[in-house]
Order: structure tokens, then C-alpha cells, then sequence
């Protein structure tokens, strides 16, 4: 039955579902157009490739691009290997039981806190305890640490879809367990885990309350040289834009350009990502 | 009877008081049974009967079902397969497997062969040349000697599995236990895998699971029936299939259930 | 390599494994711990009961959560009565009415609507949604609760979409068969027995977009103006908890009462988060018992 037909059944509650559908959808074009629109004419090589000028009325967004990058490498080595260990204890070694049951439960309370938490938690933890003071170091591994949740929950479910027989055939001929994922069930999920991990990834790089007090920076002279100093990243900087800057209403073209960056990075992550899933899937084919 | 049969042979697995539980439920029930060296033992019964499960007990796959609980003794060479101090991958590297459905790791041929030599610290150089052995002793080499570097997984079922006893093979086992080998394959293939059965005992003690009784009369000396997880009758395999002891084995064989 | 080696390394990164899993649990408890560590430093300094009766967060004197935890409940049940029937309706009009090349744009759309970083969506509250709220109603600034309301509803519809499209989606196609079969139209069975089969799933779809929203720190931060008051209505500017932590940690000395009191006003964000996730949770369960 096509919408056609149902809507004559009933025109009243298909059309406000319907109704529903394009609202959602308008959001979506509403904030894609106002950004594009106004973000594309902002978009040059300098734009791209210059640090901001004249305190940050010209020039362009380099050091947030590279810091947001650099921060993102950072989140990443610091959340994958935690994230992948744990994926694998869960699907691979860990029985059915209490203790089980307790960690996932961990996960899933870990995926549903709030952000500003994490931000909280990094800067007791990383900036203060471990004295790593405001750095790109700190913000990273407070990113790491929000990322973990879903870098766990992806990897799991990749790691499940390899099946049992690959396990038991490497068993047989005498693999120990490690042998067994190293050499079988990793090499089978790598598909499945990039798609997880760089979803989350573009989830971490336009995070921005998590590296409010962490390491993010106003404004930095130069590129981040060491994982010990404050930096720029892009949402911190739209942020600063838009709500911090003294002549609000001069940066604005910039603000605009900046958010368009954003959204472009972000997206091409999630298109990637979509890629590797779409072309694993032909594989399982 | 059976005591005259065995006398002739050398004993290599000894089950025995064998019981195996998936959580509260008994699947394996007081099995005593003695498989003999170089020789094919079938396992026959209808389906849910513990056939399976008793071959997965022979090399510890259970050890993955986190529910599965085991008492008894088995000894493999005399070992005893459960003792704490028994390396499990040795275990199955001594007693290989080949599954139901043929499962080829997603690798090239080569490397499905290559692997288990990898792993159990074969020389390096003399890899390529065991690989090649094994294929053809498997008799799939000529089939895929011009593309060894492809992957395993665009091979036919037939293949597939002549592939994962190459890779059984390869590493050297004494023992070979087949979980119905064949029921997912063609007939042409299921022959071939029959022949290379019959080949391979010359060198291997081989322990088959099969639903097919014209299959376990063609290839094994030796079977068992099995019922509810009961070992109802063991003996040479003509004995069974002519002139069982026992009513239930009869029936079986006659086709009465099952 | 010899077979002793390869079975220690094999028992190593079994601990190994274990380890990172047991690391979950460390790392919430510590979360925990932190926040509840300073909190009782700040009831040292401040009576519990202050806290929670002080109709005023001026962080000289004043500490109280209640204009705080009025505008985070304002702003979050303001954005769930959008995203509630916007975000079913959705979920709906994918699962049960979209066929096609429409149900395949959809399902994109809505994950590209959750991709975009909440930074962008607080950036449109300011330059979008607040000249219009303040054209609309005659205000002199559109930075208020409506804005973040409507700001947080676009946070929380991609969740609630998803989740609940995933429950309806899980009704078996032949309970629903069953419905046709009687000559029951299609707007019918989604009523009676789409909805009420689903009705977990959607629970839970709500109460995650709710945890969500609660925990929103950067749209209601840029959007809803700030304002210590005590909220009156949609129409004012309003602070809420996240806001609060987000402004005055980046200022606060290291330590104070004020340090420690926002310490305070995190961990009231995260029992109450987790107590709208675990509540989810259960729904989900609820489910799976169903199926």
C-alpha cells in the first residue's frame, strides 16, 4: 500500500504525520541552508590556510582546524585501545553472569553522562590531579573518556557479527583464544569497528563543553607545538565567536564560515564511515 | 564382541563414566567407549542424540559454552584430556577438527593452510612446501594451484571443506574428528570428501559424526549408536549394519525412526 | 615460538581484556566519587538544606540549585513537548507510512540531523530562531526558554526517532496482518495495535531524548540569554545547570565554595540523568521479556 492509497483511507492522520516528517526535515534544511548559505561565501584558501588577524576580525581558522584534528588523534589514541580491549573482553571472554551485567550496565550509564560531566572530570582528573594542567593532552583524553561508550558498544557489535565457526575453526588446529582474535576475529570486524570508531570520532570533534575547561583556547599564536599547551579547536572557536568576542557583529561572516567548516568536517567522517559500512556489507554478500 | 574386534587394534581414546550437562540438562550419559588407532569410527544416531556433543568434548570446544559441565575421564595416548596441567591447544592441535558447514577463515587459500603451521611455530621456510602437501593430500591442489593467493571464501562448498581438512592436515594431527563433513555438500562432493576419508586413515585416527548411514557403512570400521545421549551399541561397522545386538540399533538401522 | 609462551601471552591478555572491562565500572565510580568527593565539601560549607530551598544562585553568597533546576526543567520540558509528537509522528510516517525512495532519504536525513554538533545547532538559536522568536512575539531579545526549548527539541528529536522507530519497527509484521485482515485501516492498527505493542520502546525512546536534552550544555548555554532569575515563563531568559557549570568553572578559583558548589550542582545533572536513562533501560528490557 503506497502513502497515496493510505492517505485517502484516512487523510487526517497521514497528514499529520506527514505533517511531522517535513517539520523534522525543515530543521534539518533550515540549519544545512543558513549555514552553507551564509558559510560558503566566508570559505577561502586563506580562510582555510591563515590564523585569524587583527584579533580575529580577519584572517582565517588554520590553528582550529589543525587543533580540532590534532585533538581528535589525540581522543582517538587514547579511547581505542581501552575501547577495543573492552569490546573484546565483552564478546569474547566475559560469561553471562552478575559481574557481566554490572559493566554493561557501567557503559550504558557512561554513554547517557552528560557532557559537561566529562568536562568536569577531565579537569579534576587530568588537568588538576594528574597535573597535565590545560592542554590538548588533557582535552583529549577527557574526549577519549566520552567517546569510550559508544567506541565500546560499535565494536562489540562488529566483533558480533563475526561467527562463531571462524572462532571454532581456529581453536581447532590449536590457536589460543588471543590467537584466535588477533588473527581471526579482528582482521573479520576491522570494517565494522572503523565505522564505529569514526562515527564516534565525529561525535568527539564538535564536542565542545568537554573542553571548555580542559585546554581549549580563546585564542593561540601559532600552531600547537606540544600535547602540553592550550589550543584552538572549531566548535570552541564558533563558540568564542559568537557569544565571547567584543565586536560580535564583525566576526559574524566568520562565525558563519567557521560553523560551515564544522559541519563539512563532521560530515565527511560520517560519509567515510557510511562508505567502509555500505562497501562491508557487498563483502558479507 | 567387540573385545575380539579391538583386540587387533591399538586403543587411542579412552572414554570413560562421561557425562556432559548444559546447564541443568543432561545431553551426555555414562559413555564408556575406546576409539581405536588408524581406524574411521563413525557416530550414528538420530538427530539430538549427543553425537556432536561428544566429538566437541574430544578436543574441549566446550570449553567455549560458558553452561557446559563435564565429569568423567577421557584420555587421549594415555593423557587425560581434562587434567589442569594439559595445554588445551596442544590438545587440539593433536586432535584437529573439521565442521558441519566448511568454515575457511576469510583469507586467502594459501594462508587458511599457512595459518595453523604459523601459529604452532612450523619453520618458516618449510611452510610453502607443507601447504602444498597438505592441498594435495587433500586433493584440491590441482583445483587451486593457479590461485592460492584468492580468497578462500570464493571457493564451492565442496572445496571449501576438502580446504579446511587441508588445514586440518597441515598440522599434523594424530586424530581427526568430522562433524557430519558432508551435510552441506552436493553428492559429487560428498564423494570425494568419502574417498579422501578412506585415504586419509592410513594416516589418522578419524572419528565421524554423520546422520547418513549409507555413509558410515561405505567409509568406517567401527561405529557407534548413539540414543538420548546414550551409548547403545559399539562394534565393527558390518557387525552394526548386519547383525546389531541390541533391538534399538536395529530399528535404527532399518530406518524405524529416527 | 615456543607453546608455554603462546599460552602465557594468551592468559596476559585475557587479564588484560578483563581489565579494560573492569575499567568501565572504575571509570563511572570515579565520575561518581569526584562529584560526590566535592559535594560534601561544599555541604561542609553550606547547608544541604540551603542548597535546595535558596531561591537564588549568586555564587558571593547565595547558593541555591531551585532557579537553576526550575530552568533546566523548563527548558527540557519545553523541548520534549516538540519533540515528543514531532519525533513519534516521525518515527511513524518512516516505519509505517514511507515507502520507497522516501523511507531511504529519511533515514539519512535523521542521521545527519544528530551528526550536527550542538555548537552549530546553539549558533542558529542566535542567529535564526531568536530574531524570529522576538519578531514573532514583539520581544526585545529571543534569547530566552522558548528558544532553548526549541533548540534542545532539535538535540533529542534524532534520538527519539531512532528509538522509537526501532520499536515500532519491531512489531511482528503478522500481528499487524492480523489487523488488515479484519478490515481494520492502516491509521487503526498504528492506534490500536502498532502503539500500544510499541509503547515501551517509545517510553524509552523519551526518556533517552529527555536524558539527552537535561544534559545539553551548548545550545542552552548560547541560546537562553543566562539570567540568574527565576524563571516565570517560556519568555524568560533562563540558566540552567549545565549553562551555570559551563560559565562559572572557566572563572571560579580553585576550591571555594563556589568551586565546590558547582561540583554540587553536577552531581544533581547526573543522578537525575541517570535515574531518566535507567529508567529508559528498563522499558527497553521490557521489550526484549516482550519479544
Amino acid at each position: 500500500m503506497n502513502f497515496k492509497a493510505i492517505f485517502k483511507e484516512n487523510p487526517l492522520p497521514a497528514t499529520m504525520l506527514l505533517f511531522c516528517t517535513l517539520l523534522v526535515c525543515t530543521f534539518l534544511f533550515l540549519i544545512l541552508g543558513e549555514i552553507f548559505s551564509k558559510g560558503l561565501s566566508a570559505l577561502s584558501w586563506s580562510f582555510i590556510f591563515d590564523a585569524p588577524k587583527n584579533g580575529m576580525t580577519k584572517g582565517g581558522i588554520l590553528p582550529a582546524i589543525v587543533g580540532t584534528l590534532l585533538l581528535t588523534l589525540i581522543t582517538t589514541l587514547a579511547s581505542l585501545p581501552i575501547g577495543i580491549a573492552c569490546a573484546i573482553y565483552l564478546s569474547e571472554y566475559a560469561k553471562n553472569n552478575t559481574t557481566t551485567q554490572i559493566i554493561r550496565a557501567a557503559i550504558r550509564n557512561l554513554a547517557g553522562v552528560p557532557s559537561i560531566i566529562y568536562g568536569l572530570f577531565g579537569l579534576a582528573l587530568f588537568v588538576q590531579g594528574l597535573q597535565l594542567g590545560t592542554s590538548i593532552l588533557s582535552a583529549g583524553l577527557t574526549l577519549g573518556l566520552l567517546s569510550l561508550p559508544y567506541i565500546i558498544t560499535t565494536t562489540e557489535e562488529a566483533l558480533k557479527t563475526v561467527p562463531q565457526s571462524m572462532r571454532e575453526g581456529a581453536l581447532a588446529l590449536g590457536a589460543t583464544q588471543f590467537e584466535t582474535i588477533r588473527d581471526i576475529v579482528l582482521p573479520a570486524s576491522i570494517p565494522g569497528i572503523a565505522t564505529g570508531v569514526i562515527l564516534s570520532l565525529s561525535r568527539a570533534a564538535g564536542e565542545t563543553a568537554p573542553i571548555l575547561f580542559t585546554g581549549a583556547a580563546f585564542y593561540v599564536t601559532g600552531l600547537p607545538g606540544n600535547l602540553f599547551q592550550e589550543f584552538m579547536a572549531l566548535p570552541y572557536h564558533l563558540y568564542m565567536l559568537t557569544t565571547q568576542h567584543q565586536s560580535i557583529a564583525t566576526v559574524r561572516p566568520l562565525a558563519y564560515g567557521t560553523a560551515a567548516v564544522l559541519i563539512i568536517l563532521v560530515f565527511m567522517l560520517n560519509i567515510v564511515a557510511f562508505m567502509i559500512r555500505n562497501k562491508f556489507r557487498k563483502q558479507l554478500k | 564382541m567387540v573385545q575380539a574386534a579391538l583386540v587387533k587394534t591399538k586403543p587411542v581414546i579412552e572414554i570413560s563414566d562421561l557425562n556432559l550437562y548444559f546447564g541443568e540438562k543432561q545431553v551426555l550419559k555414562n559413555i564408556q567407549l575406546t576409539i581405536p588407532q588408524k581406524m574411521v569410527t563413525a557416530m550414528i544416531g538420530p538427530s539430538g542424540c549427543g553425537k556432536s556433543t561428544l566429538l566437541r568434548t574430544l578436543n574441549r570446544l566446550h570449553d567455549l559454552s560458558p553452561d557446559a559441565r563435564i565429569t568423567g575421564k577421557v584420555t587421549i595416548d594415555g593423557q587425560d584430556i581434562f587434567h589442569k596441567n594439559t595445554l588445551v591447544n596442544k590438545l587440539r592441535k593433536k586432535v584437529g577438527m573439521v565442521f558441519q558447514k566448511p568454515n575457511p577463515f576469510p583469507k586467502s587459500i594459501y594462508d587458511n593452510v599457512a595459518y595453523g603451521l604459523q601459529i604452532n611455530g612450523f619453520p618458516k621456510d618449510k611452510i610453502p612446501q607443507m601447504v602444498e602437501e597438505s592441498l594435495r593430500k587433500s586433493y584440491i591442489f590441482d583445483e587451486v594451484k593457479d590461485k592460492l593467493q584468492e580468497p578462500a571464501t570464493r571457493l564451492s562448498g565442496g572445496q571449501q571443506q576438502r580446504l579446511c581438512i587441508a588445514r586440518t592436515i597441515a598440522v599434523k594431527p594424530e586424530i581427526i574428528l568430522m562433524d557430519e563433513p558432508c551435510s552441506a555438500l552436493d553428492p559429487l562432493s560428498t564423494l570425494k570428501i568419502e574417498e579422501l576419508i578412506l585415504e586419509l586413515k592410513n594416516d589418522y585416527t578419524i572419528v565421524i559424526v554423520t546422520h547418513n548411514m549409507q555413509q558410515a557403512a561405505r567409509v568406517s570400521d567401527f561405529t557407534a549408536f548413539m540414543y538420548l545421549g546414550e551409548l547403545i551399541e559399539f562394534d565393527e561397522t558390518h557387525k552394526i549394519f548386519n547383525n546389531p545386538e541390541k533391538q534399538l540399533t536395529e530399528n535404527y538401522i532399518k530406518g524405524h525412526f529416527g | 615460538m615456543n607453546n608455554r609462551l603462546r599460552v602465557r601471552i594468551d592468559k596476559v591478555f585475557k587479564v588484560v581484556f578483563r581489565i579494560a572491562g573492569f575499567a568501565c565500572i572504575a571509570i563511572l565510580v570515579s565520575i561518581f566519587m569526584m562529584l560526590l568527593y566535592n559535594t560534601v565539601a561544599f555541604f561542609s560549607q553550606i547547608k544541604p538544606l540551603d542548597f535546595i530551598t535558596d531561591t537564588q544562585w549568586n555564587p558571593s553568597r547565595h547558593f541555591g540549585l531551585l532557579p537553576l533546576l526550575a530552568s533546566t526543567l523548563l527548558v527540557t520540558l519545553g523541548a520534549m513537548a516538540i519533540a515528543i509528537p514531532l519525533g513519534i509522528g516521525t518515527a511513524l510516517f518512516i516505519s509505517e507510512y514511507a515507502t520507497g525512495f522516501v523511507k531511504n532519504m529519511l533515514k539519512p536525513a535523521v542521521e545527519m540531523l544528530s551528526a550536527i554538533p550542538s555548537v552549530v545547532i546553539g549558533f542558529l538559536g542566535i542567529v535564526v530562531i531568536s530574531p524570529g522568536i522576538s519578531n514573532l512575539f514583539g520581544l526585545s531579545n529571543g534569547l530566552n526558554a522558548l528558544n532553548g526549548a526549541i533548540l534542545l527539541a532539535i538535540m533529542a528529536l534524532p534520538t527519539i526517532i531512532t528509538v522509537a522507530e526501532d520499536a515500532i519497527h519491531a512489531v511482528p509484521m503478522t500481528v499487524k496482518e492480523a489487523s488488515y485482515g479484519l478490515g481494520a485501516t492502516k491509521w487503526a492498527t498504528v492506534k490500536n495495535i502498532v502503539l500500544p505493542a510499541a509503547y515501551p520502546g517509545i517510553i524509552a525512546a523519551i526518556m533517552l531524548g529527555m536524558g539527552r536534552a537535561i544534559g545539553e550544555t551548548m545550545t542552552v548555554l548560547m541560546a537562553t540569554g543566562n539570567s540568574l532569575a527565576f524563571p516565570t515563563g517560556f519568555f524568560s531568559s533562563i540558566r540552567t545547570i549545565t549553562a551555570t557549570i559551563a560559565i562559572e568553572m572557566g572563572e571560579v578559583p580553585f576550591q571555594t565554595t563556589h568551586y565546590y558548589g558547582l561540583f554540587a550542582l553536577a552531581l544533581i545533572l547526573f543522578l537525575i540523568t541517570m535515574a531518566v536513562n535507567v529508567l529508559a533501560e528498563r522499558m527497553v528490557n521490557r521489550i526484549r521479556k516482550f519479544q
